[in-house]
């Protein structure tokens, strides 16, 4: 079930999620809810999804049983703030931030592990 | 051929997005430019229920429907930019972007919002999301049974704690003031909550912690007294600042570095007009940034039509 309003693809299931990490080279996730703090970071992805080919944007609704992979990853763990954004390269999570982050932060983590 | 623009609007939040309508509806070719995200202070704020017309609706949605407004009028929007130069003086007004890229028009309304005021202390940016939060209805949750502190003594603060009683333990309110500058009904509702407790003429000197927040250490201002408090988070809502840090300059601004405009929202320079948060008011609603806006559209437009007749 959808529980995010964005024009960037929502996962819905835990299975898809591991599918889509498998199957991408580089994968951003944001795991949040349609608060005030990650409202802004749907947007930057939204935008970045026009100009960054080389990464696959997705978000996840937190409230669903099927975010505990990310909710329980152990690279989430002290995460206190939402949405959590997660990187993933072949497969592998590589960086996990919480909180809202602003398009710099984000792009950042781009080029450091994805290549510019 | 390089396109110029009759008006150009350099933000997105309400007031932007509010004059971006009214110009691009009168047939100006409209651009707005925005720094931040679509939206402005709107998006950060979780539920509206005191906007004309709509019962309750959240920031986010309102913020798209006159985003689709003002695009189905014709107006074009660039978001995430960063504005690198403004030439406001000349006739032609320029705006040159980080990247090199340069955008004219005959008009500008300057909609750059404001941004929440941060307190700048030791250990603020290390916690932010592992434990220091701005925002009760989002993260509140994660303190669910916890101990936490509010920094703040206006609306915000005030109607947050009451917010985070649903999930805190405990909630105590941190305040630089012996008084509060919230609305009387806001005051009312956390002195009468059992859960809040209230620390005054205090503010907060840093965080400290491990990999999570663990204390903050805080003065008391009366008698200069610092001490240590054990806490699981803070939410801080200590107010906003206006967004004209490259602007203060280059038109007239008062010792808030708000943009001191007239009634029809002109400021010192001919052509160049300010709405919205960043202009010298008493009160910041999405209403109040809806109005300037459209006052910022119509002297706009005005100016264009007379400056159209000069030319003549």
């Amino acid at each position: 079930m959808k529980l995010l309003d964005t024009a960037v693809h929502e996962i819905e299931t835990a299975a898809e999620l591991g599918r889509i990490i498998s199957e991408n080279e580089n994968v951003m996730v944001s795991c949040g809810r349609m608060g005030p703090m990650c409202v802004p970071v749907y947007d930057i992805m939204e935008e970045l999804e026009q100009e960054r080919s080389d990464v696959k944007f997705y978000t996840m609704g937190f409230d669903t049983p099927e975010a505990a992979p990310i909710r329980n990853n152990p690279m989430c763990m002290g995460f206190m703030g939402l949405p959590f954004n997660l990187y993933y390269k072949n497969g592998r999570l590589v960086e996990a931030t919480s909180s809202i982050q602003d398009r710099e932060q984000i792009t950042s983590i781009l080029d450091e592990y994805f290549g510019k | 051929m390089e396109e110029i623009f009759d008006l150009m609007i350099l933000g997105a939040g309400a007031a932007g997005l509010t004059a971006g309508i009214y110009s691009s509806r009168a047939r100006l070719s409209t651009l707005i430019l925005n720094e931040g995200v679509i939206g402005g202070q709107m998006v950060l704020t979780n539920e509206i229920a005191n906007y004309p017309g709509v019962a309750t609706t959240k920031g986010y949605t309102l913020a798209g429907i006159m985003k689709k407004q003002a695009k189905d009028f014709g107006c074009r929007i660039i978001s995430n930019i960063k504005i690198k130069e403004y030439r406001l003086n000349d006739t032609l007004k320029t705006i040159v972007l980080e990247d090199g890229l340069k955008f004219r028009a005959r008009a500008v309304i300057l909609a750059p919002g404001g941004k929440p005021r941060t307190l700048n202390i030791p250990g603020e940016n290390l916690y932010k999301g592992a434990g220091i939060s701005y925002c009760a209805t989002c993260d509140g949750d994660f303190f669910t049974g916890k101990e936490v502190v509010v920094i703040g003594g206006g609306n915000s603060a005030l109607e947050e704690a009451v917010t985070l009683t649903s999930y805190a333990s405990k909630v105590t309110v941190i305040h630089q003031f012996n008084h509060f500058q919230a609305f009387e009904h806001a005051i009312k509702e956390a002195e009468k909550n059992m859960k809040i407790s209230f620390i005054m003429e205090t503010e907060p000197r840093e965080f400290k912690g491990n990999k999570v927040l663990g204390s903050v250490v805080i003065e008391n201002l009366a008698t200069g007294k610092l001490s240590e408090m054990k806490i699981d988070g803070v939410f801080i809502f200590i107010g906003y600042l206006p967004n004209t840090d490259a602007l203060k300059n280059i038109v007239i601004t008062n010792e808030r570095n708000e943009i001191v405009v007239d009634t029809d929202m002109k400021t010192n320079i001919p052509g160049v007009f300010a709405a919205g948060d960043c202009i010298e008011k008493k009160y910041r609603q999405v209403a109040t940034a809806v109005a300037d806006g459209t006052i910022a559209a119509l002297s706009a437009a005005e100016y264009l039509h007379n400056q159209k007749k000069i030319n003549i």
